[in-house]
C-alpha cells in the first residue's frame, strides 16, 4: 500500500508541477475557487477522524461501534464527492468550464483526479463495511481495515495538499 | 494454495537435504510435479493463471510476438531507407495503400517508425522483460510459493494483454497507426488533423499505452512487496542474486516514473478531446488559426521525459541482472565487487530521475541549467563503468565457459560498452546542439539500450528456458543465432555513427534532395540488407524456442548450469507452489563459486566447519 501510495503521489507531483509551470504563463486567468471546497475539505477532515476511531473500535472487538463508525466514514466520503461535485457546478454555472482557461482545465482535471482516488477508498469502505455485516465471519484481523485506513488518510491528507496548493499559490 | 502443496508430500525429502552437487533422482521429481497439478482445468492452468510461472512464460510469448511484429517493421522501413528508388509490388500485395507502387508512402513509413519504436521499447523490452523474468526469478530464487499477489499479477498481464489488443487494432485503422514518434510530442498528436495518424490511430495508441503503464505499476507494486516481504529464512537482503537486486530498482524506477508521464498522457488526452490546451499555443492548421492559446508544448517534452530517462534503464536493469548473475555462473567464479554492483543499481536509480532534461537541450532551455544536467549525465558514466569493470572483473581468470547464454552475456558487456560511451559525447550539450536527432543518437541508443537489452534477454532466455519449459533449446541454432545477430548488429549501427556526425538527420523518409548526404547512399543499402538478414536469423531463434518447447531434449539434471541459486533446489517441472514440502533455507551468497575448491556451493547449503571459522573471524572485534 505504501508502494501504492509513492505512485499516486508522483502522480499528483507531476500534475502540481504542470500547474506551476503553467501559471507563469501571461495568458493564465486565476478565478475563486467555489466555497463548497472549504465545506467538502472540513467533510473528509471528520471522515478521516472517524476512521481513526474505527480502527480503533475494530483493535478493542468492539464490533457494533466499528460498524457505525466505518459506515459514517463511507457515507461521509460519499458526501466529500458530492460536495466536490457541486462545487464543480457552480465554476460551471459562473462560466467557467474547462475550455475556459488553462488554470479552470487544470482544477477540473487534478480534482476529478483526486475524487476517482476517493472514490476507490469509498469502494474499499464499502468492501469491508459488507464483510463487517456478513454473518457467520469472526475475524479479528486489523490488516485489512488498517490498509484501507491508511489509504484513506492518505487521501485526506492529499486533498488537503492539492487544497492548500491551490489557494497559496494564487 | 498452502494445502495443496504441504499436505500430500511432507514425507518426501526435499532437495534442501542433499548434500552438495549430487542432484535428488529426476524421476520421482517429475512425477511430483505432475502430481500437484493434476486437477487443474486448462483454462486456470494455461490461460487465467495465477502461477507466477505461467505468468512469466505469457509475458514471454507475448513478447516474442511483439518483438517479430516490431522488428519486422524496421525491416519494412529500412526498405524504404536502403533503396528509395526500388518498387516491391509485394508490398503492395500485401499492404494495399500503405504501399501503393510498392512503395511505402511517406505516411506509412512514419507508422512504422512510430509502432517500431513503441512496441519495441514499451511491449517488448519493458513488458517482455520485466514481466518474465521478475515473475519467474522473484520468487524462485528468494524462496517464496508465488508473488505477494498472485491476483494482482494476473491483473498486470491481462491489462497489458488487452493494451496489446488495443495497439494491434490500431494497426488496421484506415488512417493508419498512430504516426508521430514514439515520443508522441503535441502538437503533432494533440491535432487530429495534423496527421491521418493522429486521428483514431493516435487514440488507440494513447489507450494502449495508459493500459500499458497502468499493467507496469500494478506488476511493480507487486515485484517490490514480494522482494520485501517474501523472502526465505536466510535470505538477507545481502544475500539476494543480483537478479533480483536490477528487478528491484527497475520496479522502484518504473513505480515513481511512470504516474507521472500518465499525467502527461491525461492532459494530451484532454487536450484532444475536450477542447483544453496545455500543450497547444497559437497555431495554424491549413491557414486558420486554432482557438487554443495558453499551452506549452515544453510540458509535456518534460513530463514524458520524466519516464522517459528512467524507461532506458528500466530496460537495461534487468538485463545488467542477468549478465552478473549469468557470467558469474559461466565463468565459475564469485560476482566481482558484489556491493559495489548494488550501489551502483541505486546510483544509477537515483540519477535516472535527475537527467531527463538532456534530451531537451534544443529546446531552448537555459544553458546554465542545461550545465547541471550534464554533469548529472556525465555522473551516470560511474556507475555504469562500474559495472562494466566488474563484469570484466569476473571474467578475468576465470573459467569460462562459452555457452550460449555467456556468449550472449558477453556481447551484452561489449555492446554497452560501445553504445555506453557515445552516451558520454552527447551528455555535453555543446556535442548534443550538434547532433541532436540525428542518425549519431538512433546509433547511440540502439547500441546502449536495443542491441544490448536484446542480448541480455536472449542471454536469460537462453539459461532459464530449461526451468520454465523442462527442456533445453538447441545449441547449435544458438551459437548461429548469436554470431549473426552480434556481428550484424555492429554492422547495422557503426555505420549509422559517421552517417550521424555528417548530420544526416533522423526520421526522413528520403535523402535524395540532399547532396550532402548522398555518399550514404550505399551505406544505406547496407544497413538495410544487413537489417534484413538480422531479422532472418531471429527466425532461427523462433523456431529453435517454438520447437523445444514440444520436442526440444528433455533436461534430466535440476541443476544444468550448476548454478548456487535457489530455483535449481526446485524439481524440473516445479508446480505452483515451487518447493515440495518445506521452502529451503538460505545459509550463504549466491556466488560461492570454486570456494576452497569446490565447484559451486548452493545458497541452501549450511556452513561447513571451515567456513563457520572464517566468519567468526570476520566478526571479532578489530583491535583499535
Amino acid at each position: 500500500m505504501w508502494l501504492a501510495i509513492a505512485g499516486i503521489c508522483m502522480f499528483f507531483a507531476a500534475f502540481t508541477s504542470a500547474y506551476i509551470v503553467m501559471e507563469s504563463h501571461s495568458s493564465w486567468q486565476d478565478f475563486k475557487l467555489p466555497d463548497m471546497f472549504w465545506f467538502s475539505t472540513a467533510i473528509i477532515i471528520i471522515s478521516s477522524f472517524t476512521m481513526h476511531l474505527s480502527v480503533k473500535s475494530f483493535k478493542e472487538h468492539q464490533m457494533m461501534r466499528y460498524k457505525t463508525l466505518i459506515t459514517v466514514t463511507a457515507l461521509l466520503g460519499l458526501l466529500f464527492l458530492i460536495g466536490q461535485g457541486l462545487g464543480f457546478s457552480n465554476m460551471y454555472s459562473r462560466g467557467i468550464t474547462i475550455q475556459w482557461n488553462l488554470s479552470a482545465a487544470l482544477i477540473y482535471i487534478i480534482v476529478s483526479a483526486h475524487m476517482l482516488h476517493v472514490l476507490g477508498g469509498v469502494i474499499a469502505l464499502f468492501i469491508i463495511f459488507a464483510r463487517a455485516y456478513r454473518r457467520h465471519t469472526r475475524t479479528y484481523d486489523p490488516v485489512p481495515v488498517e490498509v484501507v485506513a491508511t489509504y484513506w488518510h492518505f487521501v485526506d491528507g492529499l486533498w488537503i495538499y492539492l487544497y492548500i496548493f491551490f489557494l497559496l499559490i494564487k | 494454495m498452502s494445502n495443496e502443496m504441504n499436505n500430500p508430500h511432507q514425507e518426501i525429502t526435499h532437495p534442501q537435504a542433499v548434500a552438495i552437487p549430487v542432484p535428488t533422482g529426476h524421476e520421482t521429481q517429475v512425477a511430483e510435479g505432475h502430481g500437484i497439478h493434476h486437477h487443474e482445468p486448462f483454462i486456470t492452468k494455461y490461460i487465467f493463471s495465477q502461477d507466477h510461472k505461467m505468468i512469466s512464460k505469457q509475458f514471454l510469448i507475448t513478447g516474442i510476438i511483439w518483438a517479430t511484429i516490431g522488428g519486422f517493421f524496421s525491416v519494412l522501413f529500412r526498405l524504404q531507407l536502403g533503396f528509395p528508388n526500388d518498387h516491391f509490388m509485394w508490398l503492395h500485395t500485401i499492404f494495399g495503400n500503405w504501399a501503393p507502387n510498392g512503395q511505402f508512402t511517406p505516411e506509412a513509413y512514419y507508422g512504422l517508425v512510430t509502432m517500431h519504436g513503441t512496441i519495441m521499447l514499451f511491449f517488448v523490452l519493458t513488458a517482455g522483460m520485466s514481466g518474465t523474468f521478475a515473475n519467474l526469478l522473484i520468487p524462485l530464487q528468494l524462496g517464496a510459493r508465488d508473488m505477494a499477489s498472485p491476483f494482482m499479477n494476473m491483473l498486470s498481464y491481462w491489462i497489458f494483454f488487452i493494451a496489446s489488443v488495443v495497439m494491434f487494432s490500431s494497426l488496421f485503422v484506415s488512417t493508419g497507426p498512430f504516426s508521430g514518434g514514439w515520443t508522441a510530442y503535441p502538437p503533432l498528436s494533440a491535432l487530429k488533423d495534423a496527421s491521418p495518424g493522429s486521428g483514431t490511430g493516435g487514440d488507440l495508441w494513447l489507450i494502449a499505452v495508459l493500459l500499458f503503464f497502468i499493467s507496469q505499476i500494478f506488476a511493480g507494486i507487486n515485484y517490490i512487496s514480494t522482494i520485501l516481504n517474501m523472502r526465505t529464512k536466510g535470505m538477507s537482503m545481502s544475500r539476494m542474486p543480483l537478479t533480483i537486486w536490477g528487478l528491484l530498482v527497475t520496479a522502484i524506477l518504473g513505480l515513481l516514473s511512470f504516474p507521472v508521464v500518465i499525467t502527461g498522457l491525461v492532459l494530451l488526452f484532454f487536450d484532444k478531446h475536450l477542447g483544453t490546451s496545455f500543450y497547444l499555443n497559437s497555431i495554424y492548421i491549413s491557414g486558420h488559426a486554432l482557438p487554443n492559446v495558453g499551452g506549452s508544448p515544453i510540458l509535456y517534452q518534460h513530463l514524458f521525459w520524466f519516464m522517459g530517462h528512467p524507461e532506458v534503464y528500466i530496460v537495461i536493469l534487468p538485463a545488467m541482472g542477468i549478465a552478473s548473475e549469468v557470467i558469474a555462473i559461466n565463468c565459475r567464479k564469485p560476482i566481482f565487487g558484489y556491493r559495489g554492483m548494488v550501489t551502483a543499481f541505486f546510483a544509477i536509480c537515483i540519477l535516472a530521475f535527475l537527467v531527463w532534461a538532456h534530451h531537451m537541450f534544443v529546446t531552448g532551455m537555459n544553458p546554465y541549467l542545461g550545465a547541471f544536467f550534464v554533469l548529472l549525465t556525465l555522473l551516470i558514466a560511474v556507475p555504469s563503468a562500474i559495472k562494466v569493470f566488474n563484469w570484466i572483473g569476473t571474467m578475468w581468470k576465470g573459467n569460462i565457459h562459452l555457452s550460449v547464454p555467456c556468449l550472449f552475456v558477453i556481447g551484452f558487456v561489449s555492446a554497452f560498452i560501445s553504445g555506453g560511451l557515445t552516451g558520454i559525447w552527447m551528455a555535453n550539450s555543446a556535442i548534443d546542439l550538434d547532433i541532436h536527432d540525428t542518425y549519431f543518437i538512433i546509433a547511440h541508443f540502439h547500441l546502449v539500450m536495443g542491441v544490448a537489452s536484446i542480448l541480455g534477454m536472449c542471454a536469460g532466455v537462453y539459461h532459464w528456458y530449461p526451468k520454465m519449459f523442462g527442456r533445453k533449446m538447441n545449441n547449435t541454432l544458438g551459437y548461429i543465432h548469436f554470431w549473426i545477430t552480434l556481428v550484424g548488429a555492429y554492422l547495422i549501427f557503426w555505420p549509422m555513427h559517421y552517417e550521424g556526425l555528417a548530420g544526416m538527420p533522423r526520421r526522413y523518409y528520403d535523402y535524395a534532395a540532399w547532396h550532402t548526404f548522398a555518399p550514404f547512399e550505399g551505406v544505406n543499402t547496407f544497413i538495410s540488407v544487413v537489417a534484413i538478414v538480422v531479422f532472418i536469423a531471429q527466425i532461427l531463434f523462433l523456431f529453435n524456442f517454438f520447437y523445444s518447447i514440444f520436442k526440444g531434449r528433455k533436461e534430466t539434471d535440476p541443476n544444468p548450469w550448476k548454478a548456487n541459486t535457489l530455483e535449481w533446489t526446485t524439481p524440473i517441472h516445479p508446480g505452483h507452489g515451487n518447493w515440495i514440502g518445506e521452502i529451503p533455507e538460505v545459509y550463504r551468497w549466491p556466488y560461492d563459486y570454486s570456494k576452497n575448491g569446490i565447484d559451486f556451493i548452493p545458497q541452501n547449503v549450511p556452513l561447513g566447519p571451515e567456513e563457520e571459522i572464517e566468519v567468526a573471524k570476520e566478526n571479532q572485534p578489530q583491535p583499535v
